[in-house]
């Protein structure tokens, strides 16, 4: 069995930031998919996904945070995404979605947002 | 357990992996490309890519050609070029027992149609120079990535 990937979740107000810690692939996405499902499924008016210790992302990763985007549009909510790390940012902009995503600095600035 | 069929190369691979289609392995086959690609020369960020081109591909055989299965064998075979201008680059061969599908089915979707799925082959050609999909002999598919690294100066290092 892999080793479970290190989700943090944390409530502030209207907004729930999820931060998922090491690489996102296709071993690890499963989990980042789930613990996105149930932290919006109290439909937040604001959900911010902090990348900032993320060090690679794959495409099962992206797909994981488009699924949750369309979710956020559903419900109403904003998505936002911080903290992105330059190989992180590449395959967004590689998959052309870094026009599509509300992406910040950092986490102050995605609650400010 | 059947061998990988003959390369179109002429030459042995200088590095010959055999993997499980679990993506456990995703992780270590990563590091094991992007760190002989930092030694042929490239930099960081096309090491970065050719491992994210190899991942893809591994993912794809995963999902697609295994339907999830864990243990259906897969051959990551490498070989470095050089074409005698001073460029020089490499070859990554990917060939599995997967089922077969027509290469001109294989194809990136359409990125304006903003959904999960279906990226790995846009990301893969958008990354590599040349990538080519075979049917290999009997079972499975046969994947060439190459990339091409820019020439080198006379007197200067391979670096950045």
């Amino acid at each position: 069995m892999s080793e479970e990937m290190r989700v943090d979740v944390t409530r502030e107000g209207d907004t729930v930031v999820v931060a998922p810690v090491g690489e996102v692939d296709l071993s690890r996405s499963p989990r980042l998919r789930s613990v996105l499902r149930e932290a919006q499924a109290s439909r937040p008016k604001r959900v911010v996904i902090d990348l900032s210790e993320v060090e690679y992302m794959d495409s099962s990763g992206v797909a994981t945070l488009v699924e949750a985007f369309q979710v956020a549009r559903r419900n109403g909510s904003k998505m936002v995404l911080c903290g992105l790390m330059d190989r992180v940012k590449s395959i967004f902009e590689i998959a052309r979605l870094d026009t599509i995503f509300t992406i910040t600095a950092n986490r102050e600035a995605a609650l400010r947002s | 357990m059947n061998r990988p069929s003959p390369s179109p190369y002429t030459s042995a691979p200088d590095l010959h992996l055999r993997l499980v289609s679990d993506p456990n392995y995703l992780s270590g086959t990563r590091e094991l490309v992007a760190g002989v690609a930092k030694r042929l020369g490239f930099g960081e960020e096309a090491c970065g890519h050719i491992a994210l081109a190899v991942d893809e591909a591994l993912c794809n055989i995963i999902r697609h050609g295994y339907d999830k299965r864990r243990d259906g064998p897969i051959w990551v075979s490498l070989w470095p070029s050089a074409d005698g201008n001073g460029s020089a680059g490499i070859t990554v061969v990917i060939e599995d027992e997967a089922k077969q599908i027509d290469p001109g089915a294989i194809k990136g979707r359409n990125l304006d149609d903003i959904r999960p799925g279906g990226l790995g082959v846009h990301i893969i050609k958008e990354v590599m120079d040349e990538v080519r999909y075979e049917k290999r002999d009997k079972v499975g598919m046969r994947l060439t990535l190459i990339k091409h690294r820019a020439a080198v100066p006379a007197g200067k290092g391979g670096g950045a």
